[in-house]
């Protein structure tokens, strides 16, 4: 194939990965827009394998099919509560991808401008690309090399350490070493003067050790952050991935690549300022770890937890006309939403309305809940936004907490001292019964003080969620 | 411990306070009820249906008291009554502790303990058992009933063969819990329905009825109902002529008027007054709720229905519940349950009387030889103050234009500035960089620009498909690998194996993750 087609075929591929993205504005052009992404990357492959300057064929024919095989095996077996670590882990592959072809381009570089001019004129591929360069545009070639290696590496160890806290292996509580983010920027600033090193010549050490340093930030970077502020991460690290590949794009002199980069990287970064918005908070001070200082002392809770039984749940249950579930990451914890969407069949079915209201951050994943819900066969339909629902919670009869706590903490709005202040919430203590399932008497994860569970209207429904909600659908046939 | 109820001595009274169902509940509480023999016909309960529900009937009110320890009724207990009250009796009843004092010490005096249903104090935990609340809602709405049987025209307007009706114009006058049922009726029954009430706070429940608020030309604060747990207080000379000449103006057109003002512990305001009655059409129906207390119109005769000379019909009935003894029975007896809920919470059928539970301290008028009324203030107010709400000051046309215009322009100003940092990096960048970079950076700027158009359209339930799909299509730095993995170098082949493995394992992953969760995303 001549590079014309290839182009041709890049060209095809970049605008199926456009439509498969605008596709996902709504559930059923979705499924379609699956395929685009698909059709466009095969397209994309297919033409660079067969295009110029590739060899090693049996090579690239068994990494391929061992790492699809891989790759659906993981695909099949993995549960719907595990996609934030599944994500995550996705992540990681890609920034370790970005460093070895970093380091690759630099060998190729030196091995290239070690040859003699005919031998330059006979290669062809990336290292005839790297041949034809003049010495500018070796210093830029250099500067993009740094670049997506240092991206790629923070990529890596960051995703590595989020998908330990999202998978419980690492404590998923923010942990800084002695020094803080006084680390990270002395990192940084060493890496930095490597760059200008590397560009004036310092060898493959310079490289090295600024991937070193790139790791370390990744790793103290994710550490620092807790288990509330994962989907910001998590979406943040997204954009990082297609940085990484944009900047290996740039590398290559591929625009494909360059192109698929951007749209990567852009996405994610719009995902993470929505995330930041819907908890009130400035991407700097989520990555920056902790919650936002406080201005004075947090207002004073009073009253006490009132406890209820299945029995008293099921009854107000029987009553209600019109229910609203907020489901958190607690639903996803205890594996609870079969149970959830069991009961919301059976409430239906007698004829009440039942609609669920999703908080942007709800879950440790952008759109967690949804999935989870998905899964569990709860019609899309009657899964709402914030926006869309928060209006109708005075003329709902009962709500259903289940497993969140700070997205629908009144003191959001009624404390201007507390360090949630101002972050919207579900309004949910303006309906008329409102029923948390809770472990027990905890603050959860932030430790901030719910006035809401103190509420005339509230009643503490205690237990684990997937047993509490076993127990009531015992209640309600 | 058993728990018994006799039947009620008054004349007209067809309330009584267990019914087959609540005496099922109370057994549920470990408790064994007695009924007096026929307590429950005149609300509409056969003795066979108590039996089947397991209680046991006596014989005589005497025997009742005797063998009960706990007695529930209606009315405060009669002379005879108080005399039959022993040592450790406890008796659940309406009491009005205030005109029934000697009673009160009587009971007192003898060691019987009492909880008076009309003290229930009105916080939102005491809802359940709040009889005076059950109680007014019923008389709400048969006042409307009552209106309607005394009127001689529909509710509602009909445009019918037989010609036009208009429909009906019903003023209540007093929005609590009587006022508002009697709003839910007349409105259902199709009728305009204006409603009136000195506190400002209750105008959004009266809209939410259906009704429309009577607003006053008044300048001064009204008092807030929050200070007196909820109940309406007394309102200045200044603010009762307003609210008089309100009414003044409104009552020729009004055909069913329904008062049901009342102020704890005093007799009734007047509020409807003689020459209001006077202006009214011939065939209107004035309902007075407050007929008890002297009524809110002088002209009110208690317990009798009168005729006017100008033909305006004024109820002074004070019995509606018991008109309507099924129905509040069968409330009553689930108040006093719910009493007894709270009294048991043990649920093994003894009685623990806390005097530190705000419910049960406030009830109880009567306890261990002492009188413990009036009692001190509940710990929990009935109603959060309300907060004084900064309303917005309402924007003429041209002020919403100039601060959209203002806002256009802040807009504006917002993209051209950075429009042009935007112009102004790129000929930084473009000045030094060579021109093969420049036509990749080109390329760049613009994906970043169309995946931002792109990605705010992606609906919010679909991030996580999002970020799988970004996640599969990142592995496009495999064409990175594809790329470099025919290189001469074995260091270079091995990086690039690797890389082309785990991009692979990226694109199979994510696509087919994806899939999977698209697939399960299904319309109800």
């Amino acid at each position: 194939m001549s590079i014309g087609i290839v182009s041709a075929a890049y060209i095809a591929a970049a605008v199926l990965f456009i439509l498969s993205l605008g596709g996902l504005s709504g559930q059923e052009s979705a499924k379609r827009a699956v395929w685009y992404g698909i059709t466009g990357m095969a397209l994309a492959v297919v033409a660079t394998v067969f295009g110029p300057g590739m060899g090693n064929y049996l090579i690239l024919l068994v990494m391929v099919a061992a790492g699809a095989f891989a790759g659906q095996f993981v695909a099949k077996r993995v549960e719907m509560t595990e996609m934030p670590q599944l994500v995550a882990a996705l992540h990681s592959f890609v920034g370790l991808a970005a460093v070895f072809i970093g380091f690759n381009a630099h060998i190729e570089l030196g091995r290239v401008l070690a040859m003699s001019p005919e031998q330059k004129e006979a290669l062809d591929g990336f290292a005839g690309v790297l041949a034809h360069k003049d010495s500018v545009e070796q210093a830029i070639l250099k500067v993009e090399v740094f670049l997506g290696v240092f991206i790629g590496a923070v990529t890596f160890t960051g995703s590595v350490i989020a998908f330990g806290k999202l998978a419980g292996k690492v404590t998923s509580k923010a942990t800084k070493l002695p020094g803080g983010h006084m680390l990270n920027a002395a990192a940084a600033a060493l890496s930095l003067l490597l760059l200008v090193l590397y560009v004036n010549g310092a060898g493959f050490w310079a490289l090295g050790l600024m991937t070193l340093l790139a790791f370390f930030i990744g790793y103290h970077l994710i550490m620092g952050i807790g288990g509330a502020d994962m989907p910001v991460v998590v979406s943040m690290l997204n954009s990082y991935s297609g940085w990484a590949a944009s900047a290996i794009g740039f590398t290559l002199g591929n625009d494909l690549l360059i192109v698929t980069g951007a749209l990567v990287g852009s996405s994610g970064a719009i995902l993470s300022y929505i995330m930041c918005k819907a908890m009130n908070r400035s991407f700097v001070s989520v990555i920056l770890g902790g919650f936002g200082n406080t201005t004075g002392p947090a207002m004073e809770v009073e009253g006490e937890q009132v406890a209820i039984d299945a029995d008293g749940v099921a009854a107000a249950l029987e009553d209600a006309d019109s229910v609203i579930i907020v489901p958190g990451y607690g639903m996803a914890v205890a594996q609870a939403q079969q149970n959830v969407a069991e009961l919301t069949r059976r409430l239906r079915a007698k004829g009440k309305e039942v609609r669920f209201a999703i908080h942007p951050v709800a879950g440790r994943l952008p759109g967690h809940m949804n999935v989870l819900l998905a899964e569990a066969k709860v019609p899309y339909d009657i899964v709402l936004e914030m926006d869309e629902i928060n209006e109708d919670f005075p003329d709902t009869d009962v709500v259903i907490v289940i497993g969140s706590n700070d997205i629908v903490n009144p003191a959001a709005q009624e404390d201007p001292n507390s360090p949630i202040a101002g972050m919207p919430v579900l309004e949910v203590w303006k309906a008329k019964q409102v029923f948390v399932s809770k472990r027990g008497q905890g603050t959860g994860y932030s430790g901030i003080e719910n006035p809401l569970f103190y509420k005339e209207n509230t009643r503490m429904f205690y237990g684990d969620a997937k047993a509490s909600l076993g127990e009531l659908l015992n209640r309600v046939e | 411990m058993k728990i018994g109820t006799p039947k009620e001595f008054s004349v007209g009274e067809n309330r009584v306070a267990m019914t087959p169902e609540s005496a099922l509940q109370l057994q549920k509480l470990g408790y064994e009820c007695l009924l007096e023999r026929g307590a429950g016909a005149n609300a509409g309960f056969a003795d066979s249906a108590y039996e089947a529900a397991g209680v046991t009937l006596v014989d005589g009110a005497e025997a009742l008291w005797a063998q009960a320890d706990i007695v529930a009724k209606v009315q405060p207990p009669s002379a005879e009554e108080a005399g039959w009250l022993t040592e450790g009796k406890l008796l659940i009843s309406f009491f009005w502790p205030a005109a029934n004092e000697a009673l009160m010490k009587e009971a007192a005096d003898k060691g019987a303990s009492v909880i008076a249903m009309d003290m229930v104090p009105r916080i939102s935990r005491a809802q359940k058992m709040d009889a005076l609340s059950s109680m007014a809602n019923i008389a709400g709405y048969r006042a409307v009933i009552e209106a309607g049987n005394n009127f001689g025209r529909f509710f509602t307007g009909q445009v019918t063969a037989a010609g036009k009706v208009p429909p009906a114009k019903v003023l209540i006058v007093g929005a609590g819990v009587a006022g508002l049922a009697a709003i839910g009726t007349a409105t259902s029954l199709g009728a305009i329905t204006y409603a009136f009430d000195v506190r400002p706070e209750v105008a959004e429940q009266v809209e939410s009825m259906g009704a429309e608020f009577v607003y006053l030309d008044f300048e001064e604060e009204q008092a807030d109902g929050a200070s007196s747990g909820g109940y309406a207080s007394v309102s200045s000379p200044e603010f009762r002529e307003a609210q008089l000449a309100k009414f003044r103006e409104l009552a020729p057109e009004m055909d069913i008027v329904i008062t049901t003002a009342l102020i704890p512990n005093r007799e009734a305001p007047e509020l409807w007054t003689p020459d209001m009655v006077a202006a009214m059409k011939r065939g209107s129906v004035i309902v007075d709720l407050a007929a008890e207390r002297g009524g809110n119109c002088k002209l009110t005769v208690k317990d009798e229905k009168i005729v006017t000379e100008n033909g305006v019909t004024i109820v002074g009935y004070t019995d509606f519940p018991s008109r309507m003894a099924a129905q509040a029975s069968s409330l009553y007896a689930t108040n006093i349950r719910h009493m007894m809920t709270d009294l048991t919470p043990e649920k093994n059928g003894t009685v623990d009387h806390n005097m530190e539970d705000d419910v049960i301290r406030g009830a109880t008028i009567a306890h261990k030889h002492d009188v413990t009324w009036p009692p001190p203030p509940p710990k929990t107010k009935a109603i959060a103050a309300q907060k004084p709400k900064e309303k917005a000051p309402e924007l003429t046309p041209e002020e919403k234009r100039a601060r959209e215009v203002a806002a256009f322009k802040a807009q504006t100003r917002f993209q051209v500035t950075l429009l042009a940092v935007g112009a102004a990096l790129m000929l930084l960048v473009g000045a030094f960089a060579p021109a093969s970079f420049m036509s990749h950076f080109i390329v760049f700027a613009l994906a970043c620009f169309v995946g931002f158009q792109v990605i705010w359209n992606v609906s919010h339930s679909l991030h996580t498909p999002l970020m799988a799909v970004t996640n599969a299509i990142s592995g496009i730095i495999i064409l990175g690998a594809l790329l470099q993995i025919g290189s001469g170098s074995w260091l270079v082949v091995l990086l690039s194996a690797i890389s082309v493995l785990i991009a692979s394992i990226n694109i199979v992953g994510g696509f087919l993750v994806t899939r999977r969760m698209l697939a399960m995303f299904q319309k109800s």
